[in-house]
Protein backbone atom coordinates (compact mmCIF):
# COMPACT_ATOMS: atom_id res chain seq x y z
CA UNK A 1 0.00 0.00 0.00
CA UNK A 2 1.56 3.19 -0.97
CA UNK A 3 1.38 6.71 0.90
CA UNK A 4 0.44 10.00 0.74
CA UNK A 5 2.91 13.20 0.49
CA UNK A 6 1.88 13.88 4.27
CA UNK A 7 2.28 10.69 5.16
CA UNK A 8 5.85 10.12 3.46
CA UNK A 9 6.86 13.34 5.48
CA UNK A 10 5.69 12.23 8.84
CA UNK A 11 7.71 9.01 8.16
CA UNK A 12 10.73 10.07 7.38
CA UNK A 13 10.78 12.36 10.26
CA UNK A 14 9.90 9.32 12.76
CA UNK A 15 12.57 7.60 11.32
CA UNK A 16 9.72 4.72 10.23
CA UNK A 17 9.41 3.20 6.48
CA UNK A 18 5.65 3.57 6.30
CA UNK A 19 2.75 5.19 8.09
CA UNK A 20 -0.85 5.12 8.35
CA UNK A 21 -3.81 7.36 9.81
CA UNK A 22 -4.64 7.49 13.11
CA UNK A 23 -1.07 5.86 13.91
CA UNK A 24 0.56 8.18 17.15
CA UNK A 25 3.99 9.10 15.77
CA UNK A 26 7.56 10.68 17.58
CA UNK A 27 8.66 13.25 14.50
CA UNK A 28 11.94 15.11 14.60
CA UNK A 29 10.76 19.12 13.36
CA UNK A 30 12.86 20.86 11.09
CA UNK A 31 11.61 24.26 12.70
CA UNK A 32 9.74 25.73 15.08
CA UNK A 33 7.62 28.70 14.90
CA UNK A 34 6.24 31.10 17.83
CA UNK A 35 4.97 34.97 17.86
CA UNK A 36 4.63 36.75 20.77
CA UNK A 37 1.72 35.96 22.20
CA UNK A 38 2.28 32.14 21.71
CA UNK A 39 5.61 32.51 23.07
CA UNK A 40 4.73 34.43 25.73
CA UNK A 41 3.02 31.19 27.24
CA UNK A 42 5.56 28.74 25.79
CA UNK A 43 8.70 30.47 27.43
CA UNK A 44 7.05 30.36 31.01
CA UNK A 45 5.64 26.65 30.30
CA UNK A 46 9.59 25.86 29.55
CA UNK A 47 11.11 27.28 32.70
CA UNK A 48 8.94 24.73 34.48
CA UNK A 49 10.25 21.96 32.72
CA UNK A 50 13.25 20.21 34.74
CA UNK A 51 16.38 19.85 33.11
CA UNK A 52 15.59 22.15 30.02
CA UNK A 53 17.48 24.90 29.89
CA UNK A 54 18.74 25.17 26.53
CA UNK A 55 16.54 24.72 23.08
CA UNK A 56 17.28 22.08 21.58
CA UNK A 57 18.82 23.94 18.43
CA UNK A 58 18.84 28.14 18.00
CA UNK A 59 18.99 27.63 14.45
CA UNK A 60 15.72 25.73 14.05
CA UNK A 61 13.10 27.99 16.01
CA UNK A 62 11.75 31.25 14.38
CA UNK A 63 10.39 34.17 16.66
CA UNK A 64 8.52 36.71 14.78
CA UNK A 65 7.18 39.81 16.62
CA UNK A 66 3.91 40.13 14.64
CA UNK A 67 0.63 40.32 16.31
CA UNK A 68 0.27 43.20 18.86
CA UNK A 69 3.34 45.11 17.26
CA UNK A 70 4.52 48.07 17.08
CA UNK A 71 3.38 47.66 20.92
CA UNK A 72 -0.34 48.84 21.30
CA UNK A 73 0.32 48.88 25.02
CA UNK A 74 2.35 48.08 28.12
CA UNK A 75 1.56 44.55 28.40
CA UNK A 76 1.69 44.20 24.91
CA UNK A 77 5.20 46.00 25.05
CA UNK A 78 5.78 43.14 27.54
CA UNK A 79 5.64 39.92 26.09
CA UNK A 80 7.35 41.91 23.17
CA UNK A 81 10.11 41.97 25.33
CA UNK A 82 9.97 38.68 26.61
CA UNK A 83 10.00 37.01 23.74
CA UNK A 84 13.27 39.24 22.61
CA UNK A 85 14.85 38.66 25.81
CA UNK A 86 14.50 34.93 25.26
CA UNK A 87 15.45 35.16 21.76
CA UNK A 88 18.70 36.57 23.41
CA UNK A 89 19.31 34.03 26.20
CA UNK A 90 18.69 31.20 23.89
CA UNK A 91 20.86 32.83 21.11
CA UNK A 92 18.01 32.22 18.49
CA UNK A 93 19.39 33.03 15.12
CA UNK A 94 16.17 34.05 13.29
CA UNK A 95 14.26 36.10 15.58
CA UNK A 96 12.42 39.02 13.50
CA UNK A 97 11.35 42.27 15.01
CA UNK A 98 9.59 45.06 14.47
CA UNK A 99 11.07 46.51 10.15
CA UNK A 100 13.20 43.32 9.74
CA UNK A 101 10.09 40.90 9.40
CA UNK A 102 6.11 40.94 9.19
CA UNK A 103 3.51 38.50 9.40
CA UNK A 104 4.78 35.06 10.13
CA UNK A 105 3.67 33.05 7.64
CA UNK A 106 5.26 36.09 4.72
CA UNK A 107 8.20 36.04 6.42
CA UNK A 108 8.91 32.67 7.04
CA UNK A 109 9.04 30.99 3.46
CA UNK A 110 10.29 34.56 1.72
CA UNK A 111 13.57 33.83 4.32
CA UNK A 112 14.05 30.36 2.78
CA UNK A 113 13.14 28.91 6.31
CA UNK A 114 10.43 26.74 4.65
CA UNK A 115 11.34 24.20 1.90
CA UNK A 116 9.58 20.80 0.60
CA UNK A 117 9.78 17.90 2.59
CA UNK A 118 10.46 19.74 5.86
CA UNK A 119 8.18 19.67 8.91
CA UNK A 120 7.30 22.65 10.59
CA UNK A 121 5.19 23.07 13.95
CA UNK A 122 4.20 26.51 14.87
CA UNK A 123 2.33 28.27 17.87
CA UNK A 124 -0.43 29.83 15.04
CA UNK A 125 -2.96 27.87 13.21
CA UNK A 126 -2.37 29.30 10.51
CA UNK A 127 1.45 27.66 10.51
CA UNK A 128 -0.58 25.55 7.79
CA UNK A 129 0.45 28.08 4.88
CA UNK A 130 4.19 26.39 4.90
CA UNK A 131 2.36 23.25 2.72
CA UNK A 132 2.69 25.29 -0.36
CA UNK A 133 6.09 25.29 -0.83
CA UNK A 134 5.42 21.13 0.21
CA UNK A 135 6.28 20.73 3.44
CA UNK A 136 4.13 19.63 6.36
CA UNK A 137 3.31 22.24 8.77
CA UNK A 138 0.63 22.17 11.48
CA UNK A 139 -0.50 24.65 14.22
CA UNK A 140 -0.16 23.77 17.80
CA UNK A 141 -0.67 25.78 21.41
CA UNK A 142 1.84 27.55 23.06
CA UNK A 143 2.88 23.88 25.51
CA UNK A 144 3.36 21.72 22.54
CA UNK A 145 5.65 24.29 21.00
CA UNK A 146 7.31 24.64 24.56
CA UNK A 147 8.08 20.46 24.54
CA UNK A 148 9.14 21.02 20.46
CA UNK A 149 11.53 23.95 21.72
CA UNK A 150 12.90 21.76 24.31
CA UNK A 151 12.64 18.00 22.30
CA UNK A 152 12.86 19.03 19.15
CA UNK A 153 10.02 16.60 18.41
CA UNK A 154 6.34 16.19 18.72
CA UNK A 155 4.00 13.47 18.97
CA UNK A 156 1.50 13.65 16.42
CA UNK A 157 -1.78 11.34 14.82
CA UNK A 158 -1.16 10.91 11.52
CA UNK A 159 -3.78 12.35 9.31
CA UNK A 160 -6.31 10.87 6.49
CA UNK A 161 -5.80 12.82 3.38
CA UNK A 162 -8.29 14.07 1.43
CA UNK A 163 -7.91 14.59 -2.51
CA UNK A 164 -8.95 18.02 -3.59
CA UNK A 165 -8.97 18.05 -7.09
CA UNK A 166 -9.50 21.54 -8.95
CA UNK A 167 -11.52 21.19 -12.68
CA UNK A 168 -11.61 23.56 -15.31
CA UNK A 169 -10.45 27.17 -16.15
CA UNK A 170 -10.74 30.19 -13.69
CA UNK A 171 -13.22 32.63 -15.49
CA UNK A 172 -11.80 36.34 -15.22
CA UNK A 173 -11.65 37.83 -11.37
CA UNK A 174 -11.42 34.41 -9.91
CA UNK A 175 -8.23 33.83 -7.39
CA UNK A 176 -6.71 31.82 -5.33
CA UNK A 177 -9.16 33.21 -2.37
CA UNK A 178 -12.17 32.36 -4.48
CA UNK A 179 -11.16 28.83 -4.81
CA UNK A 180 -10.49 28.48 -1.38
CA UNK A 181 -13.39 29.94 0.14
CA UNK A 182 -15.29 28.36 -2.54
CA UNK A 183 -13.43 24.66 -0.79
CA UNK A 184 -13.89 25.51 3.20
CA UNK A 185 -17.70 26.38 1.82
CA UNK A 186 -17.60 22.72 0.12
CA UNK A 187 -16.42 20.96 3.22
CA UNK A 188 -17.59 22.88 6.03
CA UNK A 189 -15.90 24.47 8.80
CA UNK A 190 -15.08 20.94 10.82
CA UNK A 191 -15.73 19.01 7.27
CA UNK A 192 -11.64 18.22 7.00
CA UNK A 193 -10.91 17.95 11.17
CA UNK A 194 -7.80 16.33 12.09
CA UNK A 195 -7.53 15.36 7.99
CA UNK A 196 -4.97 16.98 5.41
CA UNK A 197 -6.07 18.24 2.44
CA UNK A 198 -3.61 17.50 -0.73
CA UNK A 199 -4.32 19.75 -3.05
CA UNK A 200 -4.06 18.43 -7.12
CA UNK A 201 -5.40 20.20 -10.59
CA UNK A 202 -3.72 22.03 -12.99
CA UNK A 203 -5.35 25.06 -12.30
CA UNK A 204 -3.58 24.33 -9.43
CA UNK A 205 -0.29 24.08 -10.94
CA UNK A 206 -0.50 27.09 -12.80
CA UNK A 207 -1.08 29.66 -9.59
CA UNK A 208 1.88 31.21 -8.03
CA UNK A 209 3.41 30.20 -4.83
CA UNK A 210 1.60 32.67 -3.27
CA UNK A 211 -2.16 32.15 -4.72
CA UNK A 212 -0.92 28.62 -3.37
CA UNK A 213 -0.21 30.10 0.40
CA UNK A 214 -3.75 31.75 0.20
CA UNK A 215 -5.25 27.91 0.10
CA UNK A 216 -2.97 26.27 2.41
CA UNK A 217 -3.11 28.56 4.58
CA UNK A 218 -7.39 28.62 4.68
CA UNK A 219 -6.93 24.93 5.29
CA UNK A 220 -7.43 25.37 9.22
CA UNK A 221 -11.28 27.09 7.85
CA UNK A 222 -12.09 23.79 7.42
CA UNK A 223 -10.66 22.31 10.48
CA UNK A 224 -7.28 20.75 8.65
CA UNK A 225 -4.34 19.61 10.18
CA UNK A 226 -2.32 20.48 7.06
CA UNK A 227 -3.02 21.35 3.44
CA UNK A 228 -0.62 20.38 1.23
CA UNK A 229 0.93 20.92 -2.38
CA UNK A 230 3.40 19.04 -4.29
CA UNK A 231 6.70 20.80 -5.07
CA UNK A 232 7.51 21.58 -8.90
CA UNK A 233 9.65 23.45 -10.51
CA UNK A 234 8.24 26.90 -9.66
CA UNK A 235 8.41 25.80 -5.68
CA UNK A 236 11.57 24.51 -6.22
CA UNK A 237 13.09 27.91 -8.19
CA UNK A 238 11.76 29.49 -5.34
CA UNK A 239 13.65 27.72 -2.16
CA UNK A 240 16.58 27.85 -3.96
CA UNK A 241 16.81 31.54 -4.44
CA UNK A 242 16.58 31.67 -0.64
CA UNK A 243 18.65 29.16 1.12
CA UNK A 244 21.26 26.56 0.08
CA UNK A 245 19.64 23.51 2.36
CA UNK A 246 19.14 20.90 1.10
CA UNK A 247 15.89 19.22 0.65
CA UNK A 248 13.27 16.40 -0.41
CA UNK A 249 11.10 16.50 -3.36
CA UNK A 250 8.45 13.94 -2.82
CA UNK A 251 5.42 12.57 -4.30
CA UNK A 252 2.51 10.46 -3.09
CA UNK A 253 2.25 6.94 -4.39
CA UNK A 254 -0.08 6.10 -7.32
CA UNK A 255 -1.63 4.02 -4.71
CA UNK A 256 -1.83 6.08 -1.93
CA UNK A 257 -5.19 6.07 -0.15
CA UNK A 258 -7.25 8.51 0.34
CA UNK A 259 -10.14 9.08 3.08
CA UNK A 260 -12.28 10.57 -0.21
CA UNK A 261 -12.14 12.80 -2.84
CA UNK A 262 -13.70 15.87 -3.62
CA UNK A 263 -13.56 18.16 -7.00
CA UNK A 264 -14.43 21.50 -7.23
CA UNK A 265 -15.02 22.86 -10.51
CA UNK A 266 -13.13 25.99 -10.74
CA UNK A 267 -14.78 27.19 -14.00
CA UNK A 268 -17.81 27.59 -12.45
CA UNK A 269 -17.15 29.19 -10.24
CA UNK A 270 -17.84 33.15 -9.96
CA UNK A 271 -16.22 35.19 -6.80
CA UNK A 272 -16.53 33.81 -3.26
CA UNK A 273 -17.79 35.44 -0.56
CA UNK A 274 -17.90 34.53 3.25
CA UNK A 275 -20.95 35.79 4.62
CA UNK A 276 -20.89 36.64 8.56
CA UNK A 277 -20.17 34.68 10.97
CA UNK A 278 -18.46 31.68 9.33
CA UNK A 279 -15.79 31.28 7.24
CA UNK A 280 -17.92 28.56 5.31
CA UNK A 281 -21.11 30.69 4.53
CA UNK A 282 -19.61 30.81 1.41
CA UNK A 283 -21.74 32.20 -1.41
CA UNK A 284 -21.10 33.53 -5.08
CA UNK A 285 -20.71 37.19 -5.13
CA UNK A 286 -24.35 37.47 -7.34
CA UNK A 287 -25.69 35.78 -4.58
CA UNK A 288 -24.39 38.21 -2.24
CA UNK A 289 -24.97 41.82 -4.01
CA UNK A 290 -28.63 40.89 -4.45
CA UNK A 291 -28.98 43.58 -1.88
CA UNK A 292 -27.17 46.52 -1.26
CA UNK A 293 -24.49 45.49 1.66
CA UNK A 294 -22.63 49.30 2.83
CA UNK A 295 -19.23 48.70 4.27
CA UNK A 296 -17.72 50.96 7.07
CA UNK A 297 -13.94 49.37 6.25
CA UNK A 298 -12.28 47.46 3.60
CA UNK A 299 -9.01 45.16 5.28
CA UNK A 300 -6.44 44.17 2.63
CA UNK A 301 -3.20 42.16 3.69
CA UNK A 302 -2.64 39.30 6.33
CA UNK A 303 -1.12 36.10 6.16
CA UNK A 304 -3.82 35.01 3.56
CA UNK A 305 -3.62 37.91 0.85
CA UNK A 306 -0.49 40.31 2.21
CA UNK A 307 1.52 39.24 -0.54
CA UNK A 308 2.88 41.23 -3.82
CA UNK A 309 0.67 39.83 -6.41
CA UNK A 310 -2.47 40.81 -4.13
CA UNK A 311 -1.88 44.37 -3.58
CA UNK A 312 -0.96 44.99 -7.49
CA UNK A 313 -4.00 43.82 -8.15
CA UNK A 314 -5.84 46.39 -5.78
CA UNK A 315 -3.45 49.11 -7.26
CA UNK A 316 -4.29 48.05 -10.27
CA UNK A 317 -8.35 48.46 -9.79
CA UNK A 318 -7.92 51.89 -7.79
CA UNK A 319 -5.06 53.28 -9.76
CA UNK A 320 -6.15 57.09 -10.14
CA UNK A 321 -9.66 56.70 -8.79
CA UNK A 322 -11.13 57.35 -4.85
CA UNK A 323 -12.35 55.31 -2.89
CA UNK A 324 -15.86 56.03 -1.61
CA UNK A 325 -16.78 58.44 1.42
CA UNK A 326 -17.40 57.31 4.15
CA UNK A 327 -15.13 54.28 3.72
CA UNK A 328 -11.94 52.96 5.70
CA UNK A 329 -9.51 50.99 3.31
CA UNK A 330 -6.59 49.72 5.24
CA UNK A 331 -3.70 48.39 3.69
CA UNK A 332 -1.39 45.46 5.18
CA UNK A 333 1.36 44.40 3.39
CA UNK A 334 2.30 41.19 4.61
CA UNK A 335 5.99 41.74 5.75
CA UNK A 336 8.72 44.35 5.32
CA UNK A 337 9.78 42.90 2.06
CA UNK A 338 6.56 43.24 0.51
CA UNK A 339 6.28 46.56 1.87
CA UNK A 340 9.66 48.06 0.13
CA UNK A 341 8.68 45.78 -2.84
CA UNK A 342 5.11 47.33 -3.39
CA UNK A 343 7.10 51.06 -2.52
CA UNK A 344 9.47 50.80 -5.06
CA UNK A 345 6.75 49.27 -7.58
CA UNK A 346 4.61 52.84 -6.27
CA UNK A 347 2.20 50.98 -5.44
CA UNK A 348 2.01 52.40 -1.92
CA UNK A 349 1.96 55.85 -3.52
CA UNK A 350 -1.04 55.05 -5.91
CA UNK A 351 -3.42 53.27 -3.21
CA UNK A 352 -2.44 56.37 -0.76
CA UNK A 353 -3.44 58.86 -3.29
CA UNK A 354 -7.08 57.10 -3.74
CA UNK A 355 -7.63 57.46 -0.15
CA UNK A 356 -6.12 54.42 1.55
CA UNK A 357 -3.63 54.04 4.76
CA UNK A 358 -0.97 52.01 4.19
CA UNK A 359 -0.10 50.26 7.75
CA UNK A 360 2.68 48.54 9.36
CA UNK A 361 2.85 44.63 8.24
CA UNK A 362 1.46 42.87 11.41
CA UNK A 363 -1.53 40.55 12.37
CA UNK A 364 -3.28 43.40 14.46
CA UNK A 365 -6.73 44.22 13.01
CA UNK A 366 -7.11 40.54 11.31
CA UNK A 367 -7.84 38.98 14.97
CA UNK A 368 -8.90 42.33 16.26
CA UNK A 369 -6.08 43.39 18.30
CA UNK A 370 -5.03 46.72 17.02
CA UNK A 371 -4.98 48.81 13.90
CA UNK A 372 -8.12 48.44 12.85
CA UNK A 373 -10.35 47.09 14.92
CA UNK A 374 -14.52 47.57 14.83
CA UNK A 375 -16.75 48.63 17.06
CA UNK A 376 -20.62 47.74 17.09
CA UNK A 377 -22.69 47.87 14.64
CA UNK A 378 -19.87 48.20 11.87
CA UNK A 379 -19.06 46.11 8.83
CA UNK A 380 -15.84 45.13 6.92
CA UNK A 381 -15.36 43.27 3.87
CA UNK A 382 -11.43 41.79 4.34
CA UNK A 383 -9.05 39.42 2.61
CA UNK A 384 -8.30 37.51 5.98
CA UNK A 385 -9.40 34.47 6.76
CA UNK A 386 -11.80 34.26 9.83
CA UNK A 387 -15.20 35.95 10.40
CA UNK A 388 -16.44 34.63 13.63
CA UNK A 389 -18.25 37.01 15.48
CA UNK A 390 -16.06 39.65 17.50
CA UNK A 391 -12.68 38.17 15.14
CA UNK A 392 -12.18 41.87 14.27
CA UNK A 393 -12.96 43.81 17.45
CA UNK A 394 -16.75 44.45 18.97
CA UNK A 395 -19.26 40.85 18.67
CA UNK A 396 -21.79 43.32 17.37
CA UNK A 397 -19.59 43.91 14.26
CA UNK A 398 -20.06 41.79 10.57
CA UNK A 399 -16.86 40.84 9.02
CA UNK A 400 -17.31 39.39 5.03
CA UNK A 401 -14.37 37.86 3.69
CA UNK A 402 -13.49 38.03 -0.09
CA UNK A 403 -10.60 38.51 -2.29
CA UNK A 404 -7.97 41.58 -2.57
CA UNK A 405 -10.17 42.07 -6.13
CA UNK A 406 -13.68 42.21 -4.93
CA UNK A 407 -12.45 44.07 -2.10
CA UNK A 408 -11.10 46.88 -4.34
CA UNK A 409 -13.49 46.95 -6.04
CA UNK A 410 -15.99 47.58 -3.25
CA UNK A 411 -13.54 49.69 -1.95
CA UNK A 412 -14.77 52.24 -4.81
CA UNK A 413 -18.74 51.83 -4.33
CA UNK A 414 -18.85 51.67 -0.68
CA UNK A 415 -20.18 48.43 -0.77
CA UNK A 416 -19.97 44.48 -1.71
CA UNK A 417 -19.13 44.82 -5.35
CA UNK A 418 -18.02 42.01 -8.24
CA UNK A 419 -14.92 42.98 -9.60
CA UNK A 420 -15.70 41.59 -12.92
CA UNK A 421 -18.15 44.91 -13.12
CA UNK A 422 -15.23 46.98 -13.19
CA UNK A 423 -13.41 45.03 -15.54
CA UNK A 424 -16.07 44.98 -18.10
CA UNK A 425 -16.35 48.85 -17.65
CA UNK A 426 -12.40 49.16 -18.22
CA UNK A 427 -12.39 47.25 -21.45
CA UNK B 1 -7.48 14.51 38.75
CA UNK B 2 -10.59 15.07 40.27
CA UNK B 3 -12.94 12.49 41.74
CA UNK B 4 -15.46 14.52 40.18
CA UNK B 5 -16.47 17.85 38.75
CA UNK B 6 -20.07 18.84 39.92
CA UNK B 7 -21.90 21.81 38.83
CA UNK B 8 -24.21 23.80 36.93
CA UNK B 9 -24.60 23.15 33.12
CA UNK B 10 -24.55 26.25 30.79
CA UNK B 11 -25.22 24.93 27.35
CA UNK B 12 -24.26 26.70 23.88
CA UNK B 13 -24.56 25.73 20.73
CA UNK B 14 -21.85 24.38 17.87
CA UNK B 15 -18.79 26.08 16.19
CA UNK B 16 -17.82 27.41 19.45
CA UNK B 17 -15.13 29.48 17.81
CA UNK B 18 -11.73 30.46 20.28
CA UNK B 19 -12.38 33.99 19.00
CA UNK B 20 -15.83 34.12 21.20
CA UNK B 21 -14.03 31.83 24.20
CA UNK B 22 -11.05 34.51 24.10
CA UNK B 23 -11.41 37.47 22.02
CA UNK B 24 -8.27 38.78 19.93
CA UNK B 25 -7.88 41.95 22.36
CA UNK B 26 -7.39 40.19 25.89
CA UNK B 27 -4.40 37.62 23.73
CA UNK B 28 -1.17 39.48 25.57
CA UNK B 29 -2.30 38.55 28.70
CA UNK B 30 -1.15 35.70 30.09
CA UNK B 31 -2.40 35.56 34.26
CA UNK B 32 -4.93 32.69 34.01
CA UNK B 33 -7.31 34.65 36.74
CA UNK B 34 -7.24 37.78 34.72
CA UNK B 35 -7.87 35.58 31.11
CA UNK B 36 -10.61 34.17 33.31
CA UNK B 37 -12.48 37.28 33.52
CA UNK B 38 -13.23 37.34 29.69
CA UNK B 39 -13.63 33.81 29.60
CA UNK B 40 -16.54 33.60 26.46
CA UNK B 41 -17.15 37.19 26.51
CA UNK B 42 -17.48 36.93 22.78
CA UNK B 43 -20.34 34.39 22.96
CA UNK B 44 -21.93 35.02 26.48
CA UNK B 45 -21.10 38.32 28.11
CA UNK B 46 -22.80 37.00 31.22
CA UNK B 47 -21.38 34.07 31.34
CA UNK B 48 -18.51 34.79 33.95
CA UNK B 49 -20.78 36.99 35.78
CA UNK B 50 -23.74 34.03 35.91
CA UNK B 51 -21.08 30.95 36.69
CA UNK B 52 -20.12 29.78 40.12
CA UNK B 53 -16.75 27.38 40.56
CA UNK B 54 -17.43 24.19 39.58
CA UNK B 55 -19.67 24.72 36.60
CA UNK B 56 -19.78 22.88 33.08
CA UNK B 57 -20.06 23.93 29.83
CA UNK B 58 -21.89 21.53 27.64
CA UNK B 59 -21.62 22.50 23.86
CA UNK B 60 -22.71 20.87 20.21
CA UNK B 61 -19.78 19.69 17.88
CA UNK B 62 -16.87 21.34 17.39
CA UNK B 63 -16.14 23.38 20.25
CA UNK B 64 -12.57 25.44 20.17
CA UNK B 65 -12.79 25.54 16.38
CA UNK B 66 -10.67 28.52 15.04
CA UNK B 67 -7.08 29.79 16.28
CA UNK B 68 -4.44 28.01 18.48
CA UNK B 69 -4.49 30.36 21.19
CA UNK B 70 -3.58 28.07 24.24
CA UNK B 71 -4.99 30.94 26.53
CA UNK B 72 -8.75 29.31 25.28
CA UNK B 73 -8.48 26.64 27.47
CA UNK B 74 -6.27 28.51 30.03
CA UNK B 75 -8.94 31.35 30.13
CA UNK B 76 -12.48 28.38 30.33
CA UNK B 77 -9.99 27.25 33.30
CA UNK B 78 -9.26 30.42 35.08
CA UNK B 79 -12.69 31.32 35.16
CA UNK B 80 -13.66 28.28 38.15
CA UNK B 81 -15.23 26.22 35.09
CA UNK B 82 -14.55 22.81 35.84
CA UNK B 83 -15.21 20.66 32.95
CA UNK B 84 -16.20 21.01 28.77
CA UNK B 85 -18.51 18.65 27.41
CA UNK B 86 -19.09 18.59 23.73
CA UNK B 87 -19.88 16.54 20.74
CA UNK B 88 -16.91 17.16 19.47
CA UNK B 89 -13.35 19.35 19.76
CA UNK B 90 -11.51 20.85 17.48
CA UNK B 91 -8.28 19.57 16.97
CA UNK B 92 -5.99 22.27 18.77
CA UNK B 93 -8.33 22.93 21.18
CA UNK B 94 -8.45 19.15 22.50
CA UNK B 95 -4.53 19.40 22.49
CA UNK B 96 -4.30 22.38 24.44
CA UNK B 97 -6.75 22.02 26.92
CA UNK B 98 -5.14 18.49 27.57
CA UNK B 99 -1.96 19.95 27.96
CA UNK B 100 -3.28 22.40 30.07
CA UNK B 101 -5.09 20.32 32.42
CA UNK B 102 -8.46 21.51 31.41
CA UNK B 103 -10.85 18.35 31.50
CA UNK B 104 -12.56 18.00 28.49
CA UNK B 105 -15.39 14.88 27.45
CA UNK B 106 -16.95 14.26 24.43
CA UNK B 107 -20.53 12.69 24.74
CA UNK B 108 -23.13 13.80 21.64
CA UNK B 109 -25.89 11.62 23.43
CA UNK B 110 -24.51 14.06 27.28
CA UNK B 111 -25.02 17.16 25.31
CA UNK B 112 -28.67 16.31 23.74
CA UNK B 113 -29.82 14.74 27.12
CA UNK B 114 -28.54 18.07 29.33
CA UNK B 115 -30.56 21.74 29.26
CA UNK B 116 -28.90 24.87 30.62
CA UNK B 117 -29.04 25.09 34.69
CA UNK B 118 -29.23 20.79 34.97
CA UNK B 119 -26.85 20.01 37.49
CA UNK B 120 -24.18 18.20 36.52
CA UNK B 121 -21.61 15.83 37.35
CA UNK B 122 -18.58 13.78 35.48
CA UNK B 123 -16.27 11.13 36.83
CA UNK B 124 -13.09 11.44 35.00
CA UNK B 125 -11.69 8.06 35.60
CA UNK B 126 -14.79 6.65 34.09
CA UNK B 127 -16.44 9.11 31.59
CA UNK B 128 -19.70 9.15 33.47
CA UNK B 129 -21.71 12.24 32.90
CA UNK B 130 -24.82 12.21 35.58
CA UNK B 131 -27.38 14.39 34.63
CA UNK B 132 -28.56 15.27 38.73
CA UNK B 133 -31.68 17.53 37.68
CA UNK B 134 -33.07 14.59 35.51
CA UNK B 135 -30.78 11.39 37.00
CA UNK B 136 -29.69 9.92 33.68
CA UNK B 137 -26.12 8.81 32.78
CA UNK B 138 -23.98 9.16 30.02
CA UNK B 139 -20.91 7.24 28.94
CA UNK B 140 -18.16 9.87 27.55
CA UNK B 141 -16.06 8.47 24.76
CA UNK B 142 -12.80 7.11 25.78
CA UNK B 143 -9.46 8.91 25.21
CA UNK B 144 -7.52 7.36 22.88
CA UNK B 145 -4.84 4.96 24.52
CA UNK B 146 -1.86 7.62 23.83
CA UNK B 147 -4.05 10.32 25.28
CA UNK B 148 -4.87 8.36 28.62
CA UNK B 149 -1.37 7.59 29.08
CA UNK B 150 -0.63 11.35 29.32
CA UNK B 151 -2.99 12.09 31.71
CA UNK B 152 -2.12 9.29 34.01
CA UNK B 153 1.51 10.49 33.79
CA UNK B 154 0.19 14.07 34.88
CA UNK B 155 0.07 15.92 31.28
CA UNK B 156 2.89 16.94 28.70
CA UNK B 157 5.72 18.28 30.72
CA UNK B 158 6.29 14.86 32.48
CA UNK B 159 6.33 13.39 29.58
CA UNK B 160 9.04 15.93 28.41
CA UNK B 161 11.14 15.20 31.48
CA UNK B 162 11.18 11.72 30.79
CA UNK B 163 12.44 12.00 27.40
CA UNK B 164 14.96 14.54 28.95
CA UNK B 165 16.68 11.84 31.00
CA UNK B 166 16.24 9.44 28.45
CA UNK B 167 18.81 11.36 25.85
CA UNK B 168 21.02 12.20 29.11
CA UNK B 169 21.34 8.26 29.10
CA UNK B 170 21.77 7.66 26.30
Amino acid sequence: MGMTLTEKILARHAGLAFVEPGQIINANVDLVLANELSAAVAIGVMRQIQGATKVFDRTKIALVEDHFVPAKDPQSAKIAKLMKDFADEQEIVHFFDVGRGGIEHVVLPEEGLVAPGELIVGGDSHTCTYGAWGAFATGMGSTDIAAAFVLGEVWIKVPASIKMIYDGHPGPMIFAKDIMLATVGTLGIDGATYRALEYHGSMIDALPMTGRATMANMAIEAGAKNGIFHADAKTVAYVEERTQRKFLVERSDDDAVYERTVRIDVGSLEPQVACPHTPDNVHGISDVTRDDIPLDQVFIGSCTNGYIEDLREVAAILDGKKIASRLRVIINPGSQKVWMQAANEGILSKLAAAGCVVNTPGCGACFGGHMGTLGDGERCLSTTNRNYVGRMGSPKAEVYLASPATCAASALTGKITDPRILSLAQV
Amino acid sequence: MENSYRGFAHKYGKNVDTDVIIPGKYCNLVDPVELGKHALEGLDADYVANMKPGDIIVADSNFGCGSSREVAPIAIKGSGTSAVIAKSFARIFYRNALNIGLPIFESPEAVDGISSGDRIEVEPATGVVRNITTGKDYQAAAFPPFMQSLIETGGLLPYVERRLKERAKA
